[in-house]
């Protein structure tokens, strides 16, 4: 892989937060690196660490208590975590802009939602209001929304609707990496249908490279190009749509797999995950995944089981696999 | 099956609310029946009503009109006493498992709430034997039972909304949405649970959702609502396989699939669920349909018979 078409490259990132109950270890050492014009699908259930992760990419962990420990971020060739706060300003919304999970909560209700548009280039693009309003009405037909209804407050549109606006919000500026938490989570899925569609057109129309967080595998098999898995703060299978959906190598893919409900396979019951997520504030050592898991051995209760390649896409840190090699 | 009575029988179940624009037909001229130890899968996308026809066949909102028979007799007519009791026998489950417990009762309070209230409980000590056996049916820690409702996740949470919808013993439940706050391998172990509990004490469930391949799972029929009335119903395998109703098709082809095999470019439907009040006299899939012509706007298509147990609402399924 050439490095020059690496835009985003995380390494090794950890990040906690320091509360009065303990320290919350949200992210434990991941790395993952997305190449430029491709879509990299974050899979993983609440509380591994997914949101927190984008957020160390735009460095809005909220601080105190959170705090970056260990690691580096750079992003097309700018270390983030080095940054300066005009720096950073700069960047975002620029260069890298997120699309939240809840359109309802991400929009200010008192602000027309094209004033709320205009107000990017504005800061960004220092032109005049009437010329960013402009700018915005055609933001706005981009993603299907007629520009007069630039004037209308978020309150009167609807949830999909509101997820456009967010959208052309986020695209303003044209940036390279869009980082989309969830995105449709709050929507009907024939709405889903439509904002997917869009999101997949708008990517290949600005040829952006996206990071799209969610705990659908569905979603990823529609829109993603590589997928990385996450548990417990790190990435524990990472590969190309075909390396995870086709050559399932770690148990906790496995586990996913199994646990969803799926259309094309009536009679099958499911197969959980028995237990649960365990608590950041007291990992156990050894593998994150190992008291859950149904293939451990002893050894994997001893040390964190590194990152193995078992190809040129496909990697996996299971203790399991390396003895197979 | 036919000669046997179904448990539940819900005709022309109408709700409207009136708002200041109008009268909002949240559920128009809904009929369905369940059999006995069977699921009723109702599926639909937020605003269609499946929710408010859960709660209506409880009381728990009062339906405007229509007849909802219970074992034989029509609830709608019984006196707030007589409903209580009737209640025993029907329970429900709701979505969200952290609204629907009260923060400031233990997780043993909860459960023998409704023992209390049905003064079901001989003393102390029998009521703490049900709620121990009921904690054990759903798979909840005996050491759980002082804890409260924040000490537990949103999994254990949901069991305890079961156990507490359990313990009285009713022969059938309305889940709300009962796993789509979950996490998918928490949902897993919930859907399971729900299963076996079915098979173990011969439970009649209506299974409300959004997630078509939810019910995909333990639904024995499925009904599809859009904008308050029933667009098709048929037996699990029937609706999944062949799809009739325009609305239907366009609800599976939405539902991303966690394969990379069979992947047809998505389709979606354009437009969105036009507005509930005072609704026009025609077919209310209508605007968004791909296929509507002139025949659509002649008024309300009937749900028919389709063959087998099959029944769809629309103009162009059913010559």
């Amino acid at each position: 892989m050439n490095n020059h078409n690496i835009l985003l490259d995380i390494q090794n990132l950890s990040v906690e937060f320091r509360t009065d109950d303990g320290v919350v270890k949200a992210v434990n050492g991941m790395s993952l690196q997305i190449e430029r014009g491709k879509t990299l699908g974050l899979v993983g259930e609440t509380g591994a660490g997914k949101t927190t992760t984008a957020l160390s990419i735009l460095r809005l962990i909220p601080d105190p208590p959170g705090v970056i420990t260990d690691g580096s971020i750079t992003l097309d060739g700018e270390d983030i975590l080095a940054a300066g706060k005009h720096q950073l300003e700069k960047m975002r919304g620029s260069l890298v802009s997120m699309i939240f999970q809840d359109p309802m909560t991400s929009l200010d209700p008192v602000l027309p939602v094209g004033e709320q548009i205009a107000e990017v280039y504005i800061l960004h693009e220092r032109i005049s209001r009437q010329e960013a309003e402009k700018r915005a009405g055609e933001m706005l037909e981009l993603v299907g929304i007629p520009a007069l209804r630039g004037r209308d407050y978020p309150h009167q549109f609807s949830g999909g609707m509101k997820q456009r606006v967010v959208i052309a919000m986020a695209l303003a500026c044209n940036p390279k990496l869009l980082i989309a938490d969830e995105p449709t989570t709050a929507l009907d899925v024939t709405i889903q249908a439509q904002v997917l569609k869009l999101m997949k057109e708008l990517k290949s129309k600005y040829d952006m490279s996206m990071l799209m967080i969610t705990h659908d595998l569905g979603i990823v098999a529609e829109v993603c190009d590589e997928v990385s898995v996450m548990y417990a703060g790190r990435v524990v299978e990472h590969g190309t749509l075909e390396d995870i959906y086709e050559h399932t190598a770690h148990p906790y893919t496995e586990g996913l797999f199994h646990s969803i409900p799926n259309i094309d396979a009536r009679a099958r019951r499911l197969i959980p995950i028995p237990g649960l997520m365990p608590d950041p504030t007291d990992l156990p050592p050894g593998c994150p995944f190992a008291p859950r898991c149904s293939y451990a051995v002893e050894e994997c209760g001893k040390a964190l089981p590194a990152s193995i390649s078992l190809s040129d896409t496909h990697s996996v840190a299971c203790i399991l696999r390396q003895k197979e090699e | 099956m036919a000669e046997e009575h179904p448990i539940l029988e819900v005709r022309n179940l109408k709700k409207y609310f009136k708002t200041p624009k109008g009268m909002l037909h949240a559920v128009d001229d809904v009929s369905f029946c369940i059999q006995r130890g069977k699921t009723l899968g109702i599926v639909g996308e937020s605003g269609c009503g499946k929710s408010t026809t859960g709660r209506s066949i409880l009381r728990l909102i009062e339906p405007t009109s229509g007849e909802v028979l219970f074992e034989g007799r029509d609830i709608l007519r019984l006196s707030k006493d007589e409903m209580r009791r009737m209640r025993q026998k029907m329970q429900i489950i709701f979505q969200d498992p952290y609204s629907s417990l009260n923060p400031r009762m233990t997780i043993s309070d909860i459960i023998a709430e409704p023992l209390r209230l049905h003064r079901l409980c001989s003393s102390s000590a029998d009521c703490e034997k049900r709620v121990q056996r009921i904690m054990e049916t759903v798979g909840l820690a005996e050491r759980l039972v002082n804890s409260y409702p924040h000490e537990l996740d949103g999994g254990r949470r949901q069991r305890v909304g079961i156990a507490r919808a359990l313990v009285l013993q009713p022969s059938f439940i309305v889940c709300d949405e009962p796993v789509s706050a979950l996490d998918v391998s928490i949902q897993a172990q919930i859907l399971n649970l729900m299963q076996d509990l079915q098979e173990q004490l011969h439970l009649t469930y209506i299974f409300i959702t959004h997630n078509l391949s939810v019910v995909n799972h333990l639904a024995d029929e499925i009904a599809v609502m859009y904008l308050g009335q029933v667009v098709e119903k048929a037996p699990a395998i029937e609706l999944f396989e062949h799809p009739q109703h325009p609305y239907t098709k366009a609800l599976l082809s939405a539902i991303p699939v966690p394969s990379l095999k069979k992947r047809t470019e998505m389709q979606p439907l354009t437009g969105e669920i036009s507005s509930p009040i005072n609704p026009p006299q025609t077919c209310r899939f209508a605007p968004r349909c791909p296929y509507a012509c002139d025949r659509c706007t002649e008024g309300v298509p009937a749900l028919r018979h389709l063959g087998g147990e099959h029944y769809v609402a629309c103009c162009l399924c059913q010559q």
